[in-house]
């Protein structure tokens, strides 16, 4: 199987994220999807650029799907979701005739020719397919019981987003189960972990995420599988600061979906970056024998 | 020809913005015009009078009122017509209300294009023939879909008044929804108790035949003369022989099957008897969990049955029924909440719909009246109601109310507090729409007596935590979010069309709306007829309903098909095709495109082939007149000759007030 599609990092893949970056990059390899970096990216304008003006978060993402359609790529795909809200958000509005002037008149340039946009999860899911993954599975993750966390963007808004149930999505439950893992029904994968909060009023985050860990505790969760930088790091990097402002002392490990998937696809622990996480999943992962 | 024409002014309503007296005066001009004048309200009694006097006075033999759309008042004028003793087919009308007075502001122009309308008219009726009905038998039989409270009313009341009934009734028993309902608000009444002796009388009256898990197949023919085809379906238990004695429910060893009578929430045996009151109190072999008919060894029931009626050869059977008129009374199903992922896509046990909690409290349903969890048979202390749980909700598809949740809620809330005394009750609501006689009253009392605290705001999901639910929504008055912990969680449910609703009304030739609700001939002043002749509508069939109106719905439509039944005879429409039989080639398209099956074939007496329109079968659609390729074909009322007329008169019309 090939598979070639333009690639689009996000700021945070090369920042808090290098390890989903990391291995989002490694699978892609391993499963035959040749990804080609947006030559000159640029930041999609994240959540300040959207509260602030419609139009300009538009030409800040729109001018990365112009230049990857540019560089011959029909479409562009991105491990975020929040840079795919952006990229999508986008590519909506410059499809729209009487808006797109707008935008190209701050970006100087026409963006009539744009590439389309979807996320590595969806990729993986509609192109390459679970029987693909199936069989391309050399340690699948037994004994391992796991709860995919989404996050409240991944799917939706629906209409803009056209993937998976808003509300009970799927395609990493599947992934995972493809890879051998026990997925628990967890019934908060869209509940918001509390996002950019985290800045401003820490208190709403852990009182989020602090939601979220008590039912992954409750439904023992070994391992919680995410597809979401900040939700990643809400769960992962502030667990302490839930534990201390809840009084619980929860130890789940946080781990993006490509670094198990990677792991069942016969990739080191290095090539998926475990050692970026701060709960460290390793002494699960070596207990269920994939390390 | 003498043609009088009658401006309306209705009002204000055209003349506002219609010069009506300069139209009638205009209207002098037109050719075969003797008489003109303009009237406040035509369909008054003095309006008609003066109709009536004028064509006496004037010896007219046509009349022209131009007012409002024919749907209303034409056969209004067509009576005024008979009663000065012209025929009433020599009646034109001109819509100029609808389509002229009511759409543009412009006088100037409203006076030309109402002046064109009555140009229109005169030229047509100039073409107009008398015409004369035909005169038919009526089958005084009625043919009753559904067995619901509302179908067992029209059928009751139809037996009463002497007639024969036929009623065809889908399930094993009929009852409908509320033989499942525990207590009926606002009364708080037992439910079966004042259902059950309906039913009784249904099984029993001499005039009713009683057709149970029985589907209707095909209806032929038309108002007074309809044949109707049922499909008995096999329940591989004789019923002439069977006593309901339930030996062979005790017997049976397949005992886990889904009860649908109790809403999936317990299990019965493979042969059955849905509840202790149901009619025909007869035993039925669900096939799918039959150890005989599906392996072909067990036959335990026909072994131990007293009367030996077990019958696993047993066929569909296809009867053929005549009656005159029918009442579909199908009613509705329970909208299906599993579409809702954030309430737990129904896979959560203790998240159930209001249906299934009607089951639980009711002392003959599974759990003899206890409320329980269904997971763990324990005794829930919290209940939360999350009422609109599809209605009032487009993303689901379902935008409208379905009117009785509130109430049922209210209900099912202040029957938790007399089963659980200590139990705390907690209901989400959008509204709380409760019009209705002692409605309102009750749902202060649920709050105000019983205490039940009503959130206002939806609920944005329920999830498992522990072995509790958590019921998260908004309170929109405290402007806050909420959770509440509960122990089981009680979804209202809205109403829904029933099931191939859509393909029984194709077969009645009825519409039906964009839900699979069926459609009343006028929504205000024909609630219970439709706009095929003879067939008439009862309950939630039409749209979501209670109990009162479901009844009072069925003995409305009982007293449509009483009056209809009051005459021997009844006349046919002679606005229908005819066929000259000299010009005619006998192609028989006409046949071929016919949507009603209105024409037949015919062998004229050199024995060439001919087409003949059976009047009484033929809606006047005109579809065969356009299919004629020699024009043979003719809609009376509405020939070529006469819709030439029209649009020469429109084409030549050249008038500047």
């Amino acid at each position: 199987m090939s598979i070639s599609v333009g690639y689009y990092p996000g700021c945070s893949g090369s920042g808090t994220s290098v390890e989903y970056d990391k291995s989002t990059r490694a699978v892609c390899k391993k499963l035959g999807i040749e990804l080609n970096e947006i030559d000159d990216w640029s930041c999609c304008g994240s959540t300040p650029a959207h509260t602030v003006n419609h139009t300009l978060s538009a030409a800040l993402s729109a001018r990365n799907l112009v230049l990857a359609a540019k560089q011959g790529q029909d479409e562009v795909i991105t491990p975020c979701p929040s840079c795919l809200a952006n990229l999508r958000t986008a590519s909506h509005k410059i499809a729209d005739e009487s808006y797109r002037p707008k935008v190209e008149e701050l970006l100087d340039e026409s963006c009539e020719e744009a590439a389309s946009v979807a996320s590595t999860l969806q990729l993986i899911v509609e192109k390459v397919g679970l029987d693909a993954i199936k069989k391309a599975v050399v340690k699948p993750l037994k004994d391992l019981n796991v709860a995919c966390y989404y996050g409240c963007i991944m799917n939706r808004p629906p209409e803009l987003m056209q993937f998976d149930d808003p509300e009970n999505p799927m395609a990493m439950d599947k992934i995972m189960e493809a890879c051998g893992a026990t997925v628990l029904p967890f019934p908060l994968k869209v509940e918001c972990c509390g996002a950019a909060a985290g800045m401003p009023k820490k208190d709403i985050v852990t009182e989020l995420s602090g939601r979220l860990l008590d039912v992954a505790d409750s439904l023992n969760t070994e391992i919680i599988v995410t597809a979401c930088p900040l939700c990643q790091m809400n769960l992962d990097l502030r667990q302490g600061q839930v534990n201390r402002a809840n009084g619980t002392r929860y130890d789940i490990p946080v781990v993006y979906f490509t670094q198990l998937l990677g792991l069942a696809l016969g990739l080191s622990a290095e090539e998926v970056g475990l050692s970026k996480l701060v709960v460290d999943p390793t002494p699960r992962l070596r207990f269920a024998g994939v390390l | 020809m003498r043609i009088g024409v009658f401006v309306c002014h209705c009002g204000s309503n055209i003349a506002a913005t219609v010069d009506c007296p300069a139209v009638a005066e205009q209207a002098k001009m037109l050719q075969d015009v003797v008489f003109t004048t303009d009237t406040m309200y035509t369909c008054s009694e003095p309006g008609q009078n003066e109709i009536i006097e004028a064509i006496k006075e004037h010896n007219l033999d046509g009349v022209v009122v131009a007012s409002c759309s024919p749907r209303m008042h034409e056969p209004t004028f067509r009576r005024a017509l008979e009663r000065a003793g012209l025929n009433k087919y020599m009646l034109e009308m001109a819509n100029i209300r609808e389509h002229v007075s009511w759409i543009g502001k412009n006088k100037e122009r409203n006076t030309v294009k109402a002046f064109e309308l009555v140009e229109i008219a005169v030229a047509k009726l100039r073409n107009n023939l008398p015409l004369y009905a035909n005169k038919f038998d009526v089958n005084k039989r009625v043919l009753v879909i559904g067995g619901g409270v509302a179908g067992i009313q029209a059928a009751l009341d139809c037996a009463d008044a002497g007639y024969e009934v036929v009623m065809v009734e889908r399930e094993q028993s009929i009852g409908g929804k509320m033989a499942k309902i525990d207590k009926t608000f606002p009364t708080v009444d037992c439910s079966s108790c004042i259902l059950g002796p309906k039913m009784v009388d249904v099984a029993q009256h001499e005039n009713i035949t009683l057709y149970a898990m029985s589907e209707v197949e095909k209806i032929d023919g038309y108002v007074g003369n309809f044949e109707v085809q049922v499909r008995k379906k096999a329940t591989y238990v004789n019923w002439d022989n069977c006593t309901g004695c339930g030996a062979c429910m005790e017997k049976c060893p397949s005992k886990k099957n889904v009860d649908e009578f109790n809403e999936g929430i317990s299990k019965c045996t493979a042969i059955n008897i849905p509840f202790p009151q149901a009619i025909p109190k007869k035993a039925a072999i669900n096939p799918k969990g039959c150890l005989m008919l599906q392996k072909g060894k067990c036959g335990v029931c026909a072994k131990i049955c007293p009367t030996k009626c077990i019958d696993f050869e047993q066929k569909d059977e296809v009867l053929t029924e005549r009656v005159g008129a029918v009442i579909a009374a199908t009613g509705y199903d329970m909208f299906d909440h599993s579409v809702y992922k954030q309430y737990g896509a129904g896979q959560y046990p203790d998240v159930i719909t209001s249906l299934q909690y009607e089951r639980l409290m009711n002392a003959s349903g599974p759990t003899g009246g206890h409320i329980v969890r269904p997971s763990d048979g324990k005794e829930p202390k919290k209940v939360v109601f999350v009422q609109c749980v599809g209605s009032r909700d487009p993303a689901v598809g379902r935008p409208y109310c379905s009117g009785f949740c509130c109430m049922y809620t209210a209900k099912q809330a202040i029957l938790t507090k007399d089963h659980i005394p200590d139990s705390d009750s907690y209901v989400f609501y959008m509204d709380i729409r409760s019009p209705g006689k002692g409605y309102d009253e009750f749902t202060r009392r649920a709050q105000e007596q019983y205490g039940v605290q009503y959130l206002r705001g939806r609920v944005s999901m329920i999830y498992p935590k522990g072995d509790k639910y958590i019921v998260r929504g908004a309170d929109t008055l405290a402007g806050t979010q909420v959770e509440v912990e509960a122990d089981l969680v009680v979804l209202a449910v809205g109403a829904e069309s029933a099931k191939n609703a859509p393909a029984l009304a194709e077969k009645m030739r009825i519409s039906y709306d964009s839900y699979g609700f069926f459609m009343e001939a006028h929504p205000k002043l024909k609630p219970v007829e439709t706009n095929t002749a003879g067939v008439y509508l009862a309950g939630s069939c039409v749209g979501p309903r209670d109990i009162p109106t479901s009844v009072g719905q069925g003995s409305a439509a009982a007293a449509k098909v009483m009056t209809l039944f009051s005459k021997d005879k009844l006349e046919s429409d002679p606005q229908v095709s005819s066929v000259n039989a000299s010009r005619c080639v006998g192609c028989l398209k006409c046949a071929t495109t016919c949507p009603f099956g209105a024409i037949k074939e015919v062998t004229d007496r050199a024995g060439n082939v001919k087409a003949e329109v059976i009047e009484t079968v033929c809606q006047g659609c005109g579809i065969c007149t356009v299919t004629c390729p020699q024009g043979a074909i003719q809609l009376q009322h509405f020939t070529d000759n006469q819709i030439l007329a029209e649009v020469n008169a429109l084409c030549q019309a050249q008038l500047d007030f």
